[in-house]
């Protein structure tokens, strides 16, 4: 068993010569492994988070249907139900685009990943930007849509739908404001001349983790807004 | 970046660590690795490791404390000692405090010091972070202490209940802390695991392949993985609390539809992997101390690190076993019953490996082995309790009743505990350069286990008799006084262990100053990579790279087989191992910047709880460490261990120069 | 695009194995599709059988899920290590929590 591990990554050390892997055990360098190790504990993180949201939107659909001074008091404002229109709080185009959005910038950030390993630094730079640049549309998009939620009736504690949808949303745009953050680091590491060719991992790692962010939206999107009622 | 660390740091022989060009003025790494104020920047593994060991005995007495508080209330019918509302603060923080603040710790004690030497590394693969773990720790533990002088500390029990927990039923600052103070501490564990288990897969020794590493490192490997997907699941429990007591919102709010039980749910599944987190580091210390004192390889390797993979593995799909009087429902409940006892499989299969690693060996009772046998018997007794637990019916009687409190106990302190002691005595003298003494070994170990069973012993009785747990006293005529007054007495001998132990900490440290005996690299003849350099272990641990060629491979360069297939010595400890006396080995340089960032964090736990104006403190903290980390200069030129920078094997220049081009900082 | 498409796109780049410019926007392309395709299901969700949504939504989520992870996150390419961390995390979040939402009832089975 361990023969094998340690031919193939031998492999891993030819296939990228580049790596900072030199050395290690497996021929894998240190920093990757720490970041899949963390986005692997991510997966337990926002699974939590997701499967709270289902379990609550099911009760929430449930409560609101099943008890009368619930529905009187205000509360009763879901995703598709309720609200000023008793269309509820969803706006299904618009956040359609913020997805775009954030799909975008996932080619973006391998585009900047791309050119810095071909050392084409004027590209790298305009893709890391517009990478964050996306992102941040993101987040405005999401900070819009918070205040419409709220302007439609629904508030942090309106209800448990109220909480669990801004929970989990809440937590993703938080990483994606991580994520924002670490690509302008990059940046200014790269213009101090600190972050050059011989380091694209550092970026590759910084994708790593903006990737993972935009599959948690795809799960999100689907699981959270797309599913009918 | 400020989480990557880009420099090689971790140190592979034979790697150049060139200094940095352009060294930042201001952020200059501090230098000293000597003197008291060197233990705040230090980012060696072996500092680190025993400054878990000592905050954790340091905690370990806070919570032997608090049991005996909670064992004076209980002595005897009506007690009046402490009240309802202390008695309530005094039970939770006893389980929180000797769960997240001894064992765990603890453990983590003897995987910073002992896995980069049983890989054969020179320290960790990410050193800061590994400082930062650890202050990280101590802050979350110190934040959740301060709770007892900031308005009461947890009183909701070590699990935290919803809705007990929320705003009305716990009014006070305490659940706070708890929420906030245990996050903090995941935090910790957290960026310590995914540090470890880079540590293991990437840092051995040449020829160390996974299945030649030392059992302990095994058990660790799973225990860092099960940190590693079980600390999220509390993460977010934890925050759940936290939004619902400080922002109003509706999780655990029955009169909006949210479910209590979700939070039962997510703090299980969390929480029995976390069983086996306390479990397998001391199932591992013991596979070790077995072995060197029966004299014989440990028996079945292969099951012993498969068992201890399935045990890491199934103890996902048992959580609910915690819930059974919860109303989960018949298809549930049975499922996890049925999953419940089928884990008790791997866990015998380690009982009679170690049992079959005894039999026909050469025993030696040391204290480290007497310790390491408790632990076999006391952790059997748990274990056979614990299978009662799994079937629902009967669980379903002794839910919430002394009998789970007897449970636990044997598994926790007769299995966790007794094996760190094992651990304690067993590595002593690689840490400290001398041994722990013998005579007050026993005593300790004696006054222990007696002392437990009368502790833990009676529990079942009481338990049986239909005792609950967590209740502030018995009436008379309950008939619970009898066996009450020998647990209260029995915690009493405990704690005359625990003295035996400071004891022999003091004496066996004056008597070694006073008349300094050479314990060798190997006083065991031991089997593992750490035992092959000098005692203490030199700072930079290896001389040169072990290279490995078996399982137990130190044992092997001593011991061999001659002609008639008869195993004879080959050679001795003090012939070759290695001295220690390598001057030219560059290391990481300390740092400040871990202690600074990790301060941040319970300033943002008390912004939360009184006022958001302290998160401008916090918010700086937090700059300050994230910016000083990012821009500290990798090394300093001028570093204290400003040899010639050349690791003793990289002599060749092909070396050199591809570790020039890996290294430009 | 088909298994073939994907391979020719990769062995046209340089033999390190990172895909060309042209392959990532060609990914990004069917992903793109995908969502435009998941957002149409939403104008005719009065008009079919929820359960044809559940599962056809659920069916593009994680295709579009497995393709970012695979080519943009380099798990096709990288040490088989990775893919062994990664999906030991999502294999058991996803047994995990929907063993806990099944303990619940959630998917409304019994
Ligand atoms: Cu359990």
């Amino acid at each position: 068993m361990s023969e094998a591990i340690a031919t193939k990554s031998d492999q891993a050390v030819d296939d990228h010569g580049h790596d900072a892997g030199h050395g290690t055990t497996t021929g894998i360098s240190n920093n990757k492994l720490m970041m899949w190790a963390f986005l692997g504990s991510e997966c337990l993180l926002f699974g939590a988070l997701i499967s709270t949201y289902l379990l609550y939107k099911e009760r929430f659909n449930g409560f609101a249907e099943g008890l009368a001074p619930f529905a009187e008091d205000g509360r009763n404002i879901g995703p598709r139900f309720g609200g000023s229109d008793g269309e509820g709080v969803f706006d299904i185009p618009f956040t359609s685009i913020s997805s775009f959005v954030l799909l975008a910038s996932s080619l973006t950030m391998v585009l900047a990943l791309s050119s810095i390993r071909r050392g084409e630094y004027r590209n790298f730079r305009i893709w890391t930007l517009t990478t964050a640049a996306l992102g941040s549309v993101f987040i405005a998009g999401q900070i819009y849509e918070f205040t419409e939620f709220v302007e439609k009736g629904l508030g942090y504690s309106t209800n448990i739908f109220g909480s669990a949808f801004f929970t989990l949303t809440g937590f993703h745009g938080v990483h994606v404001t991580i994520g924002i953050v670490m690509l302008l680091a990059t940046y200014i590491m790269h213009k101090q001349g600190r972050l050059n060719q011989d380091k694209a991992e550092t970026v590759e790692i910084v994708g790593l983790y903006w990737h993972f962010v935009d599959v948690v939206w795809i799960l999100i999107f689907t699981v959270v807004y797309l599913f009918p009622q | 970046m400020a989480i990557t660390e880009d420099r090689p740091l971790a140190l592979e022989a034979g790697t150049v660590n060139k200094v940095a060009e352009r060294p930042l003025g201001a952020l200059t790494r501090p230098q000293s690795d000597v003197g008291w104020a060197s233990w705040f920047t230090t980012v060696d593994h072996k500092k680190i490791g025993i400054m878990y060991g000592v905050g954790s005995l340091f905690f370990f007495l806070f919570g032997g404390v608090e049991a005996l508080l909670i064992r004076i209330q209980l002595a005897a019918p009506d007690g009046q000692f402490l009240s309802e509302s202390l008695y309530n603060q005094v039970f939770t923080m006893h389980g929180v405090t000797m769960i997240f603040l001894v064992i765990m710790p603890m453990a983590a004690a003897f995987a910073n010091y002992l896995l980069p030497l049983q890989v054969g590394a020179r320290d960790v693969a990410f050193p800061r972070l590994n400082a930062f773990s650890f202050w990280c720790w101590l802050a979350g533990a110190i934040f959740l202490n301060t709770s007892w002088f900031l308005g009461g500390a947890p009183d909701g029990g070590w699990f935290a209940y919803a809705p007990n927990t929320s705003v009305t039923f716990a009014p006070g600052n305490g659940m706070d802390f708890y929420a906030i103070g245990l996050q903090i501490a995941g935090i910790a564990s957290l960026v310590s695991a995914i540090n470890l288990i880079v540590t293991v897969l990437n840092m051995r020794a040449p020829g160390m392949t996974l299945l030649k590493m030392p059992i302990f490192t095994w058990m660790m490997l799973v225990v860092q993985f099960l940190l590693l997907f079980a600390v999220p699941v509390i993460t977010i429990a934890l925050f759940l609390l936290t939004f619902d007591r400080s922002f109003d919102a509706n999780f655990f709010n029955v009169e909006q539809g949210g479910s209590p039980l979700l939070w039962q749910h997510l703090f299980w599944i969390f929480g029995h992997p976390e069983v086996y987190i306390l479990i397998l580091p001391a199932f591992g210390i013991i596979s070790e101390v077995i072995p060197t004192f029966s004299r014989k390889p440990i028996f079945g390797y292969p099951f012993m690190v498969g068992s201890g993979i399935a045990i890491g593995f199934m103890g996902w799909g048992v959580w609910a076993h915690h819930m059974f009087v919860s109303g989960l429902g018949p298809i549930s409940v049975a499922a996890f019953s049925m999953s419940t006892m089928f884990i008790a499989v791997p866990t015998g299969v380690k009982i009679l490996n170690w049992l079959a690693t005894m039999w026909g060996g050469r025993l030696l009772f040391n204290t480290p082995m007497l310790f390491a046998t408790g632990v076999i018997a006391m952790f059997t007794i748990g274990g056979l309790s614990g299978v009662t637990h799994a079937v629902a019916p009967s669980d379903t009687q002794q839910t919430d009743t002394y009998y789970i409190v007897a449970h636990f106990h044997y598994v926790i302190f007769g299995g966790a505990l007794l094996g760190m002691f094992a651990g304690f005595y067993f590595w002593w003298p690689k840490v400290f350069g001398h041994k722990l003494n013998e005579k007050w070994g026993k005593i300790n170990f004696w006054l222990m286990l007696i002392g437990f069973n009368m502790t833990f012993g009676p529990m079942h009785v009481l338990g049986l008799q239909g005792m609950a747990r967590r209740h502030h006293s018995y009436a008379s005529e309950d008939g619970f006084g009898f066996w009450n007054g020998i647990v209260s007495a029995g915690a009493f001998v405990i704690a005359l262990g625990t003295l035996a132990f400071l004891i022999n900490i003091w004496i066996s440290a004056r008597s070694a100053k006073k008349n300094p005996v050479e314990v060798g690299p190997d006083p065991w003849d031991a089997r593992s990579l750490e035992w092959s350099t000098a005692s203490p272990t030199p700072v930079h641990n290896f001389d040169v790279d072990p290279v490995v060629e078996f399982q137990d491979d130190w044992w092997h360069r001593k011991w061999g087989k001659n002609e008639d297939g008869k195993i004879v010595r080959k050679a001795y400890p003090e012939d070759i191992a290695q001295d220690g006396s390598a001057t030219d080995v560059h290391l990481p340089s300390p740092s400040y910047w871990p202690l600074v960032l990790s301060l941040s964090l319970p300033v943002i736990g008390y912004a939360v709880i009184f006022t958001f104006w302290l998160l401008i403190p916090a918010g700086a903290l937090f700059l300050a460490g994230f910016l000083g980390w990012a821009l500290e200069p990798a090394d300093d030129p001028e570093a204290a261990h400003g040899h010639d920078d050349h690791g003793p094997n990289d002599a060749d220049a092909s070396a050199d120069a591809e570790a020039e081009g890996a290294s430009h900082v | 695009m088909t298994d073939t498409a994907v391979d020719a796109a990769v062995d046209a780049h340089d033999d390190d194995h990172h895909p060309s410019d042209l392959f990532y926007v060609k990914i990004a392309g069917i992903l793109a599709l995908f969502t435009a395709l998941e957002v149409g299901t939403y104008f005719i969700e009065d008009s079919v059988d929820p359960w044809f949504l559940y599962l056809s939504l659920s069916v593009l989520m994680i295709i579009k899920f497995a393709m970012v992870a695979a080519y943009f996150m380099h798990l096709k390419y990288d040490t088989p290590w990775f893919r062994y961390l990664f999906i030991a995390g999502l294999v058991l979040a996803m047994g995990v929590y929907a063993i806990f939402l099944f303990a619940y009832d959630v998917f409304g089975l019994g």
